[in-house]
C-alpha cells in the first residue's frame, strides 16, 4: 500500500485508522526530552511531528548579561558530553574577536582535551544506543571506559563533567605532573573497551538487524538539512571542520575521516566507533609532538612543600630559593603556577589572569586579576562580529560573538550541530517502523543542552 | 508514637527496613545531570548496593522520582504531572543545583527550583553533584523511608514557604 | 575564494543588492536588502562560483540598545571613580552595526566544494518586520527560521510553519529582543518567583 495515502477498509478486513501516537517528552527510550508525534498505520510511521525546546535554559540571554569569561560555565553546559570541545570553541571564537594567537603549547592541550571529550561524547552515545536496544552490557563497559577519561579530565581540569577549564587567551592551568602516562592507560583501557564493544555489537544479529537500513538519509538531502559531523559522514561525506578548515593545531596530525556509504544507522555507528580510534590517534601524535613544559626547579630536598608551609616561610623572610620551591597546591589550582604560565597563556595583560603567586604576592598582579574579574570590568575587545566554527562531537559547533566594545558581550550565538540533525528527523522517520524511532533517534546523539539552548 | 505497641513498632521497622532497600526509581532525566546519574547508576559507583538499580520508566510504579536537571517552565506541567500519578508512599530527590533553586539559570525559561510545583524530600545540591553525593543523598532518602514506617505517618516534605518564594 | 575576492565577485553579479561589505577577521560579511535576498540565495547556492550548500545558521541580532548599554563599574556608586578598563583597540575596525534597522537577520554559509564562508546581513526595520524564508533553498532554513520566530518576532514570508519551537504557546513575547528583560517569567504552573 501507499503509505501516502488513507488506508481504506478491505472487505472481509477489519476496519483500519490511522493513529497518533505520542512518544515523550519523557520517554524512557529516549535519552533526551523531546516530543514525536507520530502518526501511524498499523507499525509504519506515516508522519511526524518533532517539538523540542523542553530544556530551553536562556543561554544566549545569559550570555549577554555575564562577562566574557563568565560565560565559560555556561558553555560547559550546551554539550554537557563533551563540554571541553564547547569551551574550546567559545574561547577561540573571542580570540578571534580580540585578534589574539595562544602559545603552541596551549593549542596542544587544547587539542588533547578536546579529543579526550570526543571521545567520552561518541562512548556515551554508543552506549546509550545500544542500551536502548537491549544491548546492557555495552552500555555498562562503555560508562567504564568514560570513567577512565573523566578521571584524567578531573586531573586537568579540577572536574568530571561542567571543567570550564579554557580562558579567553589561554587555559586554565598546564597538564599536571604525570598526565602522559595516566593518559596514556586510559587510551589503553579505551581500546580494550571499544574492542570488546565492536565484538559484542559489530556483528551481533539483533543489532546489525536493528541499525541496517533504518533511519536512512542521502548525502543531498542531509547538507541540506544542514546537518555535519558523524551523521553527515555516515552518509559518505568526508567534511570534517578539523580537516577542511583546520583550526588550533589539527594541521599537523595524521587521522583519517571515516565515511559511510548507506548513510543509515549502522553506518553512523560505524563511523563513530572509528572517529574514536582515530581521536586517540590524534591525542598519541599530541603527547608525542606538545612543546616541552616548564622544568620546575628542584628544590634542596627534592620534595615540593605544601603551600602553606611556603607562605610562612616568605612571611618570616625566608625567601632565599623560594622561588625554586615547587608548593603543592589545591588541585583545583593545579597548572596555574607562574613557572607554567608561559606556556598555556597568550602574554596579553588585558585578558588573561595572571598566575595566582602574581595574584597573591604583589600589587600589579592583584589589581590585574581584579580588573579582570569584578563586575563592569573584565575583557573589552573592540566593536565586531567573528563565527568560528569548531568541530563538536555531533558536527560544526559554531559561536558568533557580536561586541560592542563593553565588558559583556552583545550577543552570543552557538550553532548547535544537533539541531539541524533534528530538524531532519521527521524525514528520517517517515516511512520506518515505529521500532526504528529508538535507533535512529540514539544515532542523532541529541543532546537537550545544546538542542535547545 | 508512644502508645503504639511492640508489634507495631516492629512491624513499622521491618516495613520500614524492606522499603528502603527496595527503591523503583523514576529516573526523570533532562540535562546535564543525566550523565552523573549514568555514572552513578553504572558498574564504577553501582547504586545497586543501595537497593536502587532498577529504574522503573512508568511513575505509577515508581517510589522515588529523581529529577536530574534543569526544569524549564516548557516542562514543568510534565513534571507536576508524573509526580501526581505516582502512587502513595512516594518521595522525590531533587538531583543538581538547577532542580534545587534554579541554579545559574535565573532568567525567563528556568523554574527557580522544582520546590515551587512539588514537595521536595532530599536535596543533593552540585553542579553536577559527583557520584558520591548522590549516593549520600541516596543514604539520607534512605533514613527518611526507614522513619516513615507502615503506617502513612510522614515527616512533612520540605516545600518552600511562600514566603520565601519570591 | 578569499574573503575580498568573494565580495568583489558577488559585487560584480549584484550590484544593486549588495549595500555593504566588510571582512572583519576575514570573515566575508555582505549587506543585502531583503527584496534581492532570494535570489541572491538561489544564485549563491547554484552558482559554480559559489556552491554555498551549507546554510550553516540563520540567526538574528537586535542592535536596539547597541552602544547605549551602561558600562556599570564596581565602585561606580559609592562615587569613587572607578573606569572600565578600555576598550582594546583595533587596527582595522568595524564598521559597525547597520543603522538605523533595528533587527539583522545574520546567515552563516558554507561551501563545501570550495570551503569559503559568506556571512549575509538582511537588515530588518521593527514596524515591518518580515523577511523572504529561505525554506525553498535550504531545508535547514526551517527549524532555523522558527526560532528567529520566537526568539525575536521576525516573521518569515512564504514559511510553511512559522510558529514557536522553543517556548511555549502561552510565552507572550520574544525573550531574545533587548527590551524583554531577562528574568521576566511566565510560568504555566507555580508561582511567579
Amino acid at each position: 500500500m501507499d503509505p501516502t495515502q488513507t488506508p481504506k477498509s478491505i472487505p472481509g478486513e477489519p476496519e483500519t485508522r490511522e493513529m497518533l501516537l505520542n512518544v515523550g517528552p519523557a520517554h524512557p527510550s529516549m535519552h533526551g526530552i523531546i516530543r514525536i508525534i507520530a502518526k501511524l498505520d498499523g507499525e509504519q510511521v506515516l508522519d511526524t511531528d518533532v517539538e523540542i525546546g523542553f530544556l530551553h535554559r536562556g543561554f544566549e540571554k545569559m550570555a549577554e548579561t555575564v562577562d566574557y569569561n563568565g560565560v565559560m560555565p555556561y558553555t560547559d553546559r550546551l554539550n554537557y558530553v563533551s563540554p571541553l570541545i564547547n569551551n574550546v570553541g567559545y574561547c577561540m571564537a573571542v580570540e578571534k574577536l580580540l585578534g589574539l594567537s595562544v602559545p603552541e603549547r596551549c593549542h596542544y592541550i587544547r587539542v588533547i582535551v578536546s579529543e579526550i571529550s570526543r571521545i567520552t561524547d561518541h562512548l556515551t552515545c554508543v552506549g546509550a544506543g545500544a542500551m536502548e536496544l537491549g544491548a546492557f552490557s555495552v552500555f555498562l563497559y562503555m560508562i567504564k571506559a568514560r570513567e577512565f577519561l573523566w578521571e584524567l579530565v578531573e586531573m586537568v581540569t579540577g572536574a568530571r563533567l561542567t571543567v570550564s577549564y579554557c580562558r579567553v587567551g589561554g587555559v586554565k592551568g598546564d597538564l599536571p605532573e604525570g598526565f602522559e602516562a595516566q593518559c596514556r592507560h586510559a587510551l589503553q583501557e579505551t581500546r580494550k573497551v571499544l574492542k570488546e564493544a565492536d565484538a559484542l555489537l559489530t556483528r551481533n544479529r539483533i543489532f546489525v538487524d536493528r541499525m541496517s537500513g533504518t533511519g536512512k538519509i542521502s548525502a543531498e538531502d542531509a547538507i541540506s538539512y544542514g546537518i555535519t559531523g558523524p551523521f553527515l559522514r555516515g552518509s559518505g561525506v568526508a567534511y570534517d571542520v578539523r580537516k577542511d578548515c583546520p583550526y588550533a593545531v589539527y594541521d599537523r596530525f595524521e587521522f583519517d575521516v571515516p565515511v559511510g556509504t548507506r548513510g543509515d544507522n549502522y553506518d553512523r555507528y560505524l563511523v563513530r566507533m572509528e572517529e574514536m580510534e582515530q581521536s586517540i590517534r590524534i591525542v598519541e601524535q599530541a603527547l608525542r609532538d606538545i612543546p616541552p613544559g616548564p622544568v620546575l626547579a628542584n628544590p634542596e630536598t627534592g620534595r615540593p612543600i605544601p603551600a602553606a608551609e611556603m607562605v610562612d616561610e616568605g612571611k618570616m623572610g625566608r625567601i632565599a630559593g623560594i622561588v625554586d620551591h615547587r608548593a603543592v597546591i589545591d588541585p583545583t589550582l593545579e597548572g596555574a603556577a607562574k613557572s607554567q604560565h608561559g606556556g598555556i597563556e597568550a602574554g596579553e595583560k588585558r585578558v588573561f589572569l595572571p598566575a595566582k603567586e602574581d595574584t597573591y604576592g604583589n600589587i600589579e598582579g592583584l589589581m590585574q586579576h581584579f580588573k579582570l574579574v569584578m563586575y563592569g570590568h573584565g575583557i573589552r575587545p573592540p566593536k565586531g562580529e567573528v563565527y568560528f566554527p569548531v568541530e563538536g562531537a555531533n558536527g560544526e559547533l559554531g559561536f558568533y560573538v557580536v561586541s560592542d566594545g563593553t565588558g559583556s558581550a552583545y550577543r552570543v550565538r552557538v550553532r548547535p550541530p544537533c539541531f539541524a540533525i533534528m530538524a531532519a528527523l521527521p524525514k528520517l522517520l517517515v516511512g520506518d517502523m515505529i521500532a526504528d524511532i529508538t535507533p535512529t533517534f540514539g544515532s542523532i546523539n541529541m543532546i537537550g543542552g545544546e538542542l535547545d539552548r | 508514637m508512644s502508645e503504639a505497641g511492640f508489634f507495631t513498632t516492629r512491624l513499622d521497622e521491618a516495613v520500614g527496613w524492606a522499603r528502603k532497600f527496595s527503591i523503583f526509581q523514576y529516573p526523570f532525566v533532562t540535562a546535564c545531570c543525566g550523565m552523573e546519574y549514568m555514572a552513578t547508576a553504572c558498574s564504577h559507583y553501582d547504586v545497586d548496593r543501595f537497593g536502587a538499580g532498577l529504574p522503573r520508566f512508568s511513575p505509577r510504579q515508581a517510589d522515588v522520582l529523581f529529577v536530574v536537571g534543569t526544569i524549564s517552565h516548557k516542562m514543568a506541567p510534565v513534571l507536576k504531572r508524573i509526580y501526581d500519578q505516582m502512587a502513595e508512599p512516594k518521595w522525590v530527590v531533587a538531583f543538581g543545583v538547577c532542580t534545587c533553586t534554579g541554579g545559574f539559570y535565573d532568567n525567563y525559561a528556568t523554574v527557580m527550583g522544582i520546590d515551587t510545583i512539588i514537595p521536595v524530600d532530599v536535596y543533593i545540591p552540585g553542579c553536577p553533584p559527583r557520584p558520591e553525593y548522590v549516593l549520600d543523598g541516596l543514604m539520607k532518602l534512605q533514613v527518611k523511608i526507614q522513619e516513615h514506617g507502615v503506617s502513612g505517618a510522614r515527616s512533612a516534605p520540605e516545600s518552600r514557604p511562600a514566603e520565601l518564594v519570591r | 575564494m578569499n574573503a575580498a575576492s568573494l565580495i568583489q565577485a558577488l559585487r560584480d553579479r549584484f550590484p544593486h543588492a549588495v549595500q555593504a561589505a566588510h571582512s572583519y577577521r576575514g570573515d566575508a560579511t555582505v549587506l543585502i536588502g531583503r527584496e534581492s535576498l532570494l535570489e541572491v540565495a538561489r544564485t549563491l547556492k547554484e552558482d559554480p562560483a559559489f556552491q554555498m550548500s551549507f546554510l550553516m545558521d540563520l540567526t538574528a541580532v537586535d542592535f536596539s540598545a547597541y552602544g547605549k548599554k551602561r558600562s556599570p563599574a564596581f565602585f561606580a556608586h559609592s562615587g569613587v571613580a572607578v573606569k572600565p578598563s578600555p576598550e582594546i583597540p583595533d587596527e582595522e575596525p568595524w564598521p559597525g552595526p547597520p543603522a538605523p534597522a533595528r533587527f539583522v537577520v545574520v546567515c552563516h554559509l558554507f561551501s563545501l566544494p570550495l570551503k569559503h564562508r559568506l556571512r549575509i546581513e538582511i537588515p530588518v526595520e521593527e514596524a515591518d518586520a518580515e523577511v523572504d524564508s529561505l525554506t525553498s533553498v535550504w531545508a535547514s532554513a526551517n527549524w532555523l527560521e522558527r526560532e528567529v520566530w520566537d526568539m525575536f518576532g521576525i516573521r518569515f514570508h512564504g514559511h510553511p510553519n512559522l510558529k514557536r519551537i522553543l517556548m511555549y504557546d502561552e510565552f507572550v513575547g520574544h525573550p531574545l529582543r533587548k527590551d524583554y528583560p531577562v528574568n521576566k517569567r511566565q510560568p504555566l504552573i507555580g508561582p511567579i518567583n
